[in-house]
């Protein structure tokens, strides 16, 4: 196997987990997956050195957009599970931080999650949505506190449905 | 060391956490944290909501990575999804027919000799109806043709001799894993059939008949090359031609 497909294979991991967290739903994550490594693997002889990583991770985000694009006509639905008092506190913190996600616009969920979950730094990820690194900072600035104030227990309407 | 009066701005509390602050400043930031409680309790915030995040989401990194998601089955799939389509389309005219059941399986888990043979079958599909341009070098000019395959797939190609048929000529074609070389054979009657080698990772594998539609193919691997003899799914006379094809081969590799 060429270097270039094993640095490709071994970002399959990190890949699933952004996606993830990105679409929130196990099988379209992996299709994002799925359709990000079909198009790196077809573009191999396109790419010229640099940072296999980075560029992914671009490719993923941009076909997590054009998903959403073209899901942005029909109706958003929200899950209606409320706390289950069984649930273990990791458990249900994880349910919070979903919900939260949920709650954010698309850019602003993709730089929180490339810099909080995947460890990229500021200008990769200024590079990943081709904005300047101030825009990259106040998504963020937006992004966590939309999530700390969701988190906080601002919550949505429909968390108070019993 | 930067002028600690400089008023800490939030982006900075931001690099501060994601270690994005230039070092000199980090004492600033500490000191005017320190002074003030509720932004330090922000910031603590911050660090919490990465801790969920990866205690919700970095078992992901543990899961078995779905077979879908394997390299070398990716490495193989965008050509197949443009072969299939053109294979569709040349059975939709001529034949008439679909897709048999080997493209079915290969969707799901293609092992080698099925896509192989998917690639065989394809390129007999799609050259096999050519009047005027069947081939790129026509069989008058056998050694030309032996020599140019060699030379450009990397292994000993040889235009078998078989008998009551016709060598039309071959071509050089995209091969799973490099070239792959295509000859094809006529009958008096304008039968056609077609031999295609390319490359493969199997040292040998015994001979697999499958067929789709009105076509049959047999595949077989040999010291690392996969052959697929396309024809008319009559499956004697296919295997009749195989045999002559390995032996040729046999007896040339000594």
């Amino acid at each position: 196997m060429s270097a270039f497909r094993q640095s490709v294979e071994a970002m399959i991991p990190a890949l699933r987990r952004y996606a993830r967290a990105l679409a929130r739903d196990a099988d379209i994550a992996d299709d994002l997956v799925q359709d990000t490594l079909v198009r790196a693997l077809r573009s191999e002889r396109l790419f010229l050195g640099g940072d296999v990583r980075s560029w992914l991770y671009t490719i993923l985000t941009n076909l997590n957009k054009n998903r959403r694009r073209s899901l942005a006509r029909r109706p958003q639905f929200m899950p209606l599970l409320d706390n289950n008092a069984d649930a273990s506190g990791t458990e249900a913190e994880g349910r919070d931080i979903e919900r939260a996600l949920s709650t954010l616009v698309e850019e602003q969920r993709s730089v929180l999650l490339l810099v909080m979950l995947e460890g990229m730094s500021y200008r990769e990820v200024a590079d990943i949505q081709g904005v300047p690194i101030g825009t990259v900072m106040s998504r963020l600035a937006r992004a966590r506190a939309h999530v700390k104030a969701s988190l906080d227990g601002e919550r949505p309407p429909l968390r108070r449905v019993k | 060391m930067t002028d600690p009066k400089i008023p800490v701005t939030e982006d900075e509390l931001h690099a501060y956490i994601d270690n994005e602050l230039p070092p000199e400043r980090r004492g600033d930031v500490e000191a005017w944290l320190a002074a003030h409680p509720d932004e330090a309790a922000r910031v603590r915030s911050w660090r919490a909501m990465a801790d969920v995040l990866h205690a919700r989401y970095d078992s992901v990194l543990d899961e078995a990575v779905p077979r879908r998601l394997e390299i070398e089955r990716l490495v193989r799939q965008p050509r197949r999804w443009l072969y299939g389509a053109v294979a569709a389309t040349l059975a939709a005219f001529v034949a008439g027919g679909g897709i048999g059941w080997i493209a079915r399986g290969a969707a799901a888990a293609p092992s080698v000799s099925q896509s192989f043979t998917l690639d065989a079958l394809d390129a007999h599909r799609l050259y096999v109806v050519e009047v005027r341009h069947p081939v790129e070098v026509p069989g008058s000019e056998r050694a030309h043709l032996q020599q140019w395959l060699t030379k450009r797939c990397g292994w000993d190609v040889r235009a078998p001799e078989l008998a009551g048929l016709k060598l039309v000529g071959g071509r050089l074609l995209p091969g799973p894993s490099g070239p792959a070389s295509f000859l094809m054979y006529e009958s008096a009657s304008g039968e056609r059939f077609t031999v295609y080698t390319a490359k493969a990772a199997t040292q040998a594998t015994q001979m697999r008949y499958s067929s789709r539609g009105d076509d049959g193919a047999l595949f077989w691997a040999d010291r690392g090359v996969a052959y697929v003899v396309s024809g008319a799914s009559d499956r004697a006379r296919l295997t009749q031609i195989a045999q002559a094809v390995y032996d040729q081969m046999e007896k040339s590799s000594g």
